[in-house]
């Protein structure tokens, strides 16, 4: 009876727990989507020059011009409307790329792009990274382990582009197995070797932390009681090994999505894939603001939610909170 | 009954107490340390710095790592005073000459001779011979500019090894202030300064940069901001950690009965145990800034023309890369070289700090 209302209590207090933790990682989101909104919001004002400039307006045309616009409204008021047009999609128009030309259109087709290759890139890296580790980890202190382990350390180290660079020369330049630039006639082919290159982080990030938790978790107890049982090979791996190595993993995705977007950039440019990141390079160089402050929103929105995602699966995923959490139910 | 036979006792014998009693030479002796005490001759203790340094040079990766970060910072010194080149002298008429070494030339590498690629087949030229250019030697060959890759390459080194160690250091500082106030005086102040960073981790680090780039011109102090704003969060997370995990433990409370002050708690009892991981994130910020750097070159918001870091050397020779790849090969290798360097000498200095980290 009494080992009974223990055990209540602890339910409840896990339960609330999440639920504030939940509730907690969503407030800390949004306030840093405000952050950069109002950073963005005071960079634009700060940007030298302005649509209503131009000399032959007289004083009167430019106050019905501002009002027009609402810029002669309280900057909070102007600082609300303009949160309120970047959350619906309004992102402006770009000044110098291609004049004029909603930044919405200028992203639609290159978003898709962008987002399959890191796609291919992520999935690449997890399951190479996952079968690395596994092997490494059951092979410990054998040569094998060793070269798993000297493949992630290179990874982890040696930048995205480097890779990128060395493939597109061998196998682009020399080889021709794959084309050194960007065909969207042949969109998979052409994803070969960006997505290869921008996987190796992953890959070896995934690789070493799989290792080690795979170390950990087959030294445990459970695995132990599962092996007197009986259960071997395989099933040992995969049903409770495995399984429970899973989940601390959703905590090494963080860093992996920042080095994807960074890499990305590089990537789009040595490949002149079509995406969202060459777009941005692009409107570094020609000194293309708007699309610039459109694009740094974008990223740090999607940032935003996948870092939001990751944490509140973290705790949802957890067993020793989620199964306290059914067991109240 | 009892009682009174005590007293009678105490008057007929005179008592021993401690105001009366007459100390005598050997009531008092000297255990000497020479006899009683015995050495443990099998495990001999030894200091934290002596551990730290047997099992630091027990891991081969990590000293060899060493010897090459000590041989390209030298490098990075004297490289480009060891030519008569300079990294912005150009000359126009030797442009792209391949890598020519003198005494290596007659071993049939670095020779000067270039395997030129073309969509009829390839060709080797020696454009050295061509130009009747005995007597010049270009050690990594020679850019588009005509200016000594060699000499460029190692200018370049040290202006991305000067970029690392100075945003590393002010990282640190930074870092480690804001984790130390956060974690040891705790309560609102650290739930106000641990959302302020949390607030601040959440937007990418890219969007900090790029930003950045766009109110200051770019430059040497711009990145070593821009590295300075991204990188301060990670030391000051540690920091914390180690502050939150030492601060409640017994030398601590000792301390504090003796009547220590909070400065003295701090700087005395907390900083000097958290010195490992301190010393991890430092090294593995460095290839991070080295990496950085690179990016930013690369994505066109480096260092302007003509000073040269490791990116915007690659940056510039990527152009060019398909017809005269050895432009590219040096600073490509030197840059990740010392990625590599830096991360395996974290990881080996992790596991001589801290040997319970170790497999993390």
């Amino acid at each position: 009876m009494r080992r009974f209302q223990f055990s209540v209590f602890k339910i409840n207090e896990s339960g609330v727990s999440v639920k504030k933790y939940i509730l907690n990682r969503i407030l800390i989101s949004i306030a840093t989507l405000l952050a950069i909104l109002l950073v963005l919001f005071i960079l634009m004002q700060l940007m030298p020059g302005s649509p209503f400039n131009d000399e032959k307006l007289d004083d009167e045309q430019r106050a019905v011009l501002y009002e027009k616009y609402g810029l002669d409204d309280p900057v909070i008021v102007q600082f609300g409307r303009y949160v309120w047009n970047m959350i619906r999609g309004d992102l402006g128009v770009s000044y110098n790329i291609s004049r004029n030309t909603p930044i919405t259109q200028l992203i639609q087709n290159r978003l898709p792009i962008s987002l399959a290759i890191g796609g291919y890139a992520v999935l690449l890296g997890a399951v190479v990274g996952l079968i690395l580790g596994i092997i490494s980890a059951l092979m410990r202190g054998t040569f094998v382990d060793s070269l798993c382990t000297i493949i992630s350390v290179i990874g982890i180290a040696v930048p995205s582009y480097v890779f990128a660079l060395a493939l597109s020369y061998y196998f682009g330049f020399k080889l021709q197995w794959f084309p050194m630039l960007y065909d969207s006639s042949q969109a998979f082919n052409s994803s070969v070797m960006p997505a290869i290159s921008l996987g190796m982080f992953t890959m070896a990030s995934i690789a070493r932390f799989t290792r080690s938790e795979m170390l950990e978790v087959l030294d445990s107890e459970y695995i132990l009681l599962a092996e007197s049982k009986g259960i071997s090979g395989a099933s040992l791996i995969f049903r409770h090994a495995l399984r429970n190595t899973l989940i601390p993993i959703i905590t090494v995705l963080a860093p992996l999505i920042v080095d994807l977007m960074t890499g990305s950039l590089v990537v789009e440019k040595i490949f002149s894939i079509p995406g969202v990141g060459s777009l941005l390079v692009t409107a570094i160089q020609s000194n293309d603001y708007n699309v610039i402050i459109a694009l740094s929103f974008i990223y740090s929105a999607m940032y935003i939610g996948i870092m939001l995602v990751v944490d509140i699966l973290y705790g949802i995923i957890d067993p020793r909170i989620r199964l306290a959490k059914d067991g109240g139910k | 009954m009892a009682k009174k036979s005590k007293e009678k006792e105490l008057v007929t014998t005179p008592a021993v107490t401690w105001e009366n009693y007459e100390y005598q030479d050997d009531d008092f002796v000297l255990r000497g340390n020479t006899v009683d005490t015995k050495t443990d001759s099998n495990f001999a203790s030894q200091s934290y710095w002596k551990d730290v340094r047997v099992r630091f040079f027990a891991k081969k990766s990590a000293v060899i790592s060493l010897i090459c970060i000590i041989i390209f910072t030298l490098l990075a010194i004297l490289g480009p005073m060891m030519t008569d080149y300079t990294y912005s002298k150009q000359n126009l008429e030797e442009q792209n000459l391949a890598p020519r070494i003198p005494g290596l030339e007659n071993l049939g590498i670095f020779d000067g001779d270039e395997t030129i690629s073309t969509t009829t087949g390839s060709k080797t030229v020696n454009r050295y011979e061509e130009m009747g250019l005995d007597d010049t030697y270009y050690w990594f060959g020679s850019d588009t500019l005509g200016r000594d890759i060699w000499t460029r390459v190692w200018s370049g080194t040290q202006v991305s090894l000067i970029i690392a160690a100075v945003s590393t250091v002010i990282n640190i500082v930074i870092g480690m202030v804001y984790g130390l106030i956060s974690g040891y005086f705790g309560g609102v102040v650290d739930t106000i300064m641990q959302r302020i960073s949390e607030v601040f981790n959440g937007i990418p680090r890219l969007v900090i940069v790029i930003l950045l780039m766009l109110v200051f011109e770019p430059g040497l102090m711009t990145i070593i901001i821009a590295l300075i704003l991204t990188e301060w969060i990670k030391m000051s997370r540690i920091t914390r950690a180690e502050v939150l995990k030492f601060k409640e433990q017994e030398f601590v409370l000792a301390s504090k009965t003796l009547g220590a002050k909070s400065m003295f708690i701090i700087f005395k009892n907390i900083l000097p145990n958290m010195i490992g991981p301190v010393i991890t994130q430092l090294m593995l910020s460095i290839p991070t800034a080295i990496y950085t750097e690179a990016f930013l070159s690369f994505v066109g918001l480096g260092i302007p023309q003509p000073r040269c870091s490791l990116g915007s050397l690659i940056s510039d020779a990527f152009n060019c890369f398909m017809t005269h790849p050895y432009q590219i090969l040096p600073p490509l290798i030197v840059m990740s070289l010392l990625m590599l360097c830096f991360n395996l000498l974290a990881d080996g200095l992790r596991d001589a700090l801290d040997p319970k980290m170790k497999e993390m």
